[in-house]
């Protein structure tokens, strides 16, 4: 079943200057894609290729210009969608600062449910129960600005669970993240879609890309390459042309091929391949 | 560092008077002032003081975070305390030069003086055992009732409730500039109050645009969370009245009573 189905999608970035001079930028240009339920896309691409703005065209934050981006089947261009598709989309940003609302981590985790005119007996289990998804449950009566980067994301994303979305669109959300927070955070977008959640993890790492279902790969506004990450990363001198790389396991597997060593393309996390190696 | 400040100045702890209703805390608070200018003898001012060292007691809120809060005000009583004195007309007790002291005076000064040194304490009381998030609450829950004739109740509580959450990552964005403006060679701290103040302007303009740009990122974030649907928002610690708030709203009638037949009676 399609979860999101973009027709033709366009956004346009309206700007007028001080002398009333508008000018466009184009940042999506026709986009037509399916995403389905339950499954898990990765979107890459490189800075300005147009996949924050996709990102928001999911949740009705934008609306497209042309064209139509449904959302399990609603249009978001119709006003009258706009919170029921917020509300089944969930949305995860990159700053783990700039997006938690209060000072204490449960009440920020609470605020989409309290938001959404839940009972507050309904929002204390859902906070608790969101909070210990994330391994966070511990420091429920913190501060926020006392953790480190990868438990304010791991707040945030409790808060987008709490909502009990059907999909959440995480944009680049381990950017800003050392190492160690990035995994904690990969893990848990892992298994939040393993609990059936329809993700889209918008990401310039390839190897967190390749833990993926689907690859879309965006460029200049258009999808250049569409596919399973074996499909897509076979693809490696295009990816480069894109100034997009591929996952060290997989640029591995490439370079043993080339030496003669028949390594399997299906290849694509360091595990993977040093159980291949260790054979 | 600058990560380890507190907000406000709430002092931790599980005490009785810690876990009232931050409603009824405020409530008292606003009385207990009024009370303070209903008072008009040494022993209305007896009672009140007596009432106030009860509650400190039981708050177990050390004396010296209670007597800080009195510092930054220091100069204005002993200001209050020197008109007082010296300006009230009456029978003159001792006289130099321009300078007279009436017995009225010394009176007026007294009562002046002990009246704003428990209006300080008993304030500060409040903000040292309620969180700053239970005063935010608390306001809205008192304030809602206005909302009828326009006073946008929940929205000032929520600019409240982001101000203090901002307040540490302004703070390290601050401190972020501060020390990249040194980098590049910006002295702060030579020069006269002129030359240091304009030394600031490199500071105030990156954090005002830093601070816009969080405005935006939040701003999307709570839309993104439907936050503006126009859906009645609930809350998850809804603010219940428990049999210890009904203990203090008696105690506290009973005070006010005692307040107001003080000054009928004697």
């Amino acid at each position: 079943m399609n979860y999101f189905e973009a027709k033709n999608l366009v956004f346009d970035y309206v700007k007028s200057d001080e002398n009333g001079l508008v000018t466009t930028n184009r940042a999506l240009d026709g986009l037509n894609f399916v995403i389905e339920k339950g499954k898990f896309t990765a979107i890459i691409g490189q800075n300005g290729s147009g996949k924050s703005t996709l990102a928001k065209n999911m949740n009705a934050l934008l609306v497209p210009t042309e064209g139509t981006m449904l959302v399990d089947g609603m249009d978001t261009c119709d006003a009258e969608n706009t919170w029921k598709v917020r509300q089944r989309v969930a949305m995860v940003f990159q700053n783990p600062d700039n997006q938690i609302v209060s000072a204490i981590v449960e009440d920020d985790v609470a605020f989409g449910p309290e938001t959404l005119g839940i009972d507050p007996d309904e929002i204390r289990v859902r906070v608790d129960e969101a909070l210990m998804g994330v391994e966070m449950i511990d420091y429920k009566k913190k501060a926020p600005h006392l953790l480190s980067g990868g438990q304010k994301q791991r707040i945030a994303i409790a808060g987008a669970v709490a909502m009990q979305p059907e999909c959440i669109v995480f944009d680049e959300p381990t950017a800003m993240l050392d190492p160690k927070g990035r995994q904690e955070v990969l893990k848990v977008i892992g298994q939040l879609n393993a609990k059936g959640i329809t993700t889209v993890l918008i990401t310039h790492f390839m190897e967190e890309a390749a833990l993926a279902d689907k690859i879309i790969v965006l460029d200049g506004g258009r999808i250049q390459m569409e596919g399973t990450p074996v499909e897509v990363f076979r693809r490696a001198d295009e990816l480069k042309a894109l100034s997009l790389g591929v996952p060290p396991a997989v640029e591995l597997g490439l370079e043993l091929k080339e030496r003669g060593i028949d390594a399997p393309d299906d290849i694509m996390t360091i595990d993977e391949m040093v159980d291949y190696l260790c054979q | 560092m600058i990560r380890d400040i507190t907000l406000g100045q709430y002092y931790p702890g599980n005490s009785w008077v810690h876990k009232l209703d931050p409603r009824l805390k405020i409530i008292a608070t606003l009385l207990y002032i009024v009370a303070l200018f209903v008072v008009h003898d040494f022993i209305g001012f007896a009672i009140a003081f007596l009432a106030l060292a009860v509650v400190i007691a039981i708050s177990r809120v050390p004396l010296k975070f209670i007597l800080k809060g009195l510092k930054p005000v220091f100069i204005i009583i002993v200001f209050t305390l020197m008109v007082n004195l010296f300006m009230v007309k009456g029978d003159i007790l001792v006289q130099f030069w321009i300078f007279h002291i009436t017995r009225q005076g010394l009176r007026m000064a007294a009562f002046m003086g002990i009246r704003l040194v428990l209006l300080i304490i008993g304030s500060s009381v409040l903000t040292l055992t309620t969180r700053p998030i239970g005063l935010t609450d608390g306001i809205e829950a008192l304030l809602s009732p206005f909302k009828k004739i326009g006073v946008p109740a929940h929205e000032l509580a929520m600019m409240m409730t982001i101000a203090l959450r901002f307040i540490p990552t302004l703070l390290e964005e601050t401190d972020k500039i501060i020390k990249a403006q040194q980098a590049r060679g910006a002295d702060f701290e030579s020069g006269n109050i002129l030359r240091r103040a304009k030394a600031l302007i490199p500071i105030l303009v990156p954090l005002f645009i830093s601070a816009f740009r969080i405005a935006q990122d939040l701003a999307m974030a709570m839309e993104a969370r439907c936050y503006g649907s126009g859906i009645k928002r609930t809350r998850m610690n809804a603010m219940k009245f428990a049999k210890r708030d009904l203990v203090g709203g008696i105690l506290l009638v009973a005070f006010l009573a005692i307040i107001v037949l003080e000054r009928v009676l004697i």
